[in-house]
């Protein structure tokens, strides 16, 4: 089962992050993935992070999903 | 911003579902292939509020589903031989074997142990080190690079005690498979959004080249899922098929290569034995020579015993979209998710399960 709820990097100790999942703490390796701060939101799954969502790029495309249905006047 | 929410909108959802209405004129049908859209479709009522021209199906997505039958027996023979310790994720424990299921091994008192993560299985090998402890990989693409990660940590940690028997698959050679089944009827594709995290849009580039159907990545919250939908419809409507995007929160064009690099260290592709569908060639991974150490198929005698299929059971006909849970005479009858009868009624996201709870 693939949780699509995406986690925040709360700390990190080597190769291993303290993750949140709305308010769930657990642990989770990097092992799969470079470049991970704290802060940042992880795709984490069967304890491992695996992908970064970036956050500029996400918020853009989903105006930009707004915006097509808006001019649209759906 | 949480990445979840936001696609939880209720106005822009209306406002697509009315486009999708628009747009849709020719009766198609449209196959999500991961188990996870199944579940998000059946609890949104997604269904509900399409238009009559679009049916969904449910395709091979849930990696406990397609495993073959000799490989659940395989599992059991693992957990019989008495002095391993097998770890395992939770949904391989209620599916039937012939005649056992990890289960009721487990009560028979053989030692199995859920895990969440293999990183569990590799601390159980380290607090045991007079048990072999074995993890059982199921999964596809999303899963098994995870698992070869806890294979090199094995290594890298001097473990002699920890083993994977390895039965994981992939998806777009499945897809192929698929197309080419008798009495599969299939006019796009829902792409699993996790195993496209890895494998990239690029991933299905060969099989998109081969058979040019409606493709779109898909997230796993309701307005991604219609999305999805939309993109599927206006490409068959308009007749532009396309290998689209709709989650590109998560998926890039070449996925995540590290975890490639990681799956690719440890296996190596082979041919593979699906519930339902049969050996599909180049669709399964085994781990290469040199870590067999680790291999637990290699290293341990697995008696092979004769296999038997549930009596009745449709999974196989369900798993490739081609009858529905209502048309097999098992569901809610003999089958139920107390008393299971196949793997699609076990595992949280099988279709008969979703079908069962939601419909």
């Amino acid at each position: 089962m693939c949780l699509a709820i995406p986690s925040k990097i709360v700390s990190i100790e080597g190769n291993t992050a303290i993750i949140d999942v709305d308010g769930v703490r657990r642990q989770a390796s990097l092992m799969l993935l470079d470049d991970i701060k704290t802060g940042d939101y992880v795709i984490v799954h069967a304890g491992y992070a695996i992908h970064k969502l970036d956050e500029a790029s996400a918020l853009e495309s989903l105006e930009l999903l707004r915006e097509a249905f808006a001019q649209a006047g759906d | 911003m949480k990445h979840s929410e936001e696609y939880r909108d209720t106005l822009l959802s209306r406002q697509i579902i009315k486009r999708i209405n628009t747009v849709s004129r020719r009766p198609i049908r449209l196959m999500e292939v991961c188990g996870t859209h199944t579940v998000s479709i059946f609890r949104n009522g997604i269904r509900s509020v399409l238009p009559e021209t679009i049916t969904l199906i449910s395709g091979p997505g849930c990696p406990v589903c397609v495993t073959d039958q000799s490989d659940i027996d395989a599992f059991i023979q693992l957990a019989r031989n008495g002095k391993t310790l097998i770890a395992t994720f939770g949904d391989l424990m209620r599916v039937p074997g012939s005649g056992s299921s990890l289960l009721m091994e487990q009560a028979e008192g053989r030692n199995i142990r859920m895990v969440y993560s293999t990183t569990d299985a590799l601390e159980l090998a380290r607090q045991h080190p007079d048990t072999n402890v074995v993890f059982l990989g199921v999964g596809f693409e999303t899963t098994a690079p995870t698992i070869a990660a806890s294979i090199i940590s094995a290594r890298q940690m001097g473990l002699k005690n920890y083993f994977v028997y390895t039965a994981h698959k992939m998806v777009p050679p499945a897809l192929e498979a698929l197309m080419n089944t008798d009495g599969v009827d299939i006019d796009g594709f829902l792409l699993p959004g996790h195993v496209s995290v890895i494998i990239g849009v690029d991933g299905y580039a060969p099989f998109f080249e081969k058979y040019h159907l409606p493709c779109a990545v898909a997230g796993f919250e309701p307005t991604d899922i219609l999305q999805a939908i939309l993109c599927l419809a206006e490409q068959i409507e308009t007749d532009a098929p396309s290998l689209a995007n709709c989650y590109p929160r998560a998926v890039s064009a070449g996925g995540n290569s590290k975890a490639r690099e990681v799956m690719n260290m440890v296996f190596e592709p082979c041919d593979a034995a699906w519930r339902g569908i049969g050996v599909i060639p180049g669709s399964g991974l085994r781990i290469r020579d040199e870590y067999g150490a680790f291999d637990a198929a290699k290293q341990f005698e697995i008696p092979i015993i004769q296999t038997v299929s549930p009596k009745g059971c449709a999974c196989g006909e369900i798993l490739t979209g081609k009858i529905t849970p209502l048309q097999c005479p098992l569901f809610k009858t003999v089958c139920t998710p107390v008393d299971p009868v196949g793997p699609c009624m076990v595992s949280s996201e099988g279709t008969c399960a979703a079908y069962y709870k939601y419909n």
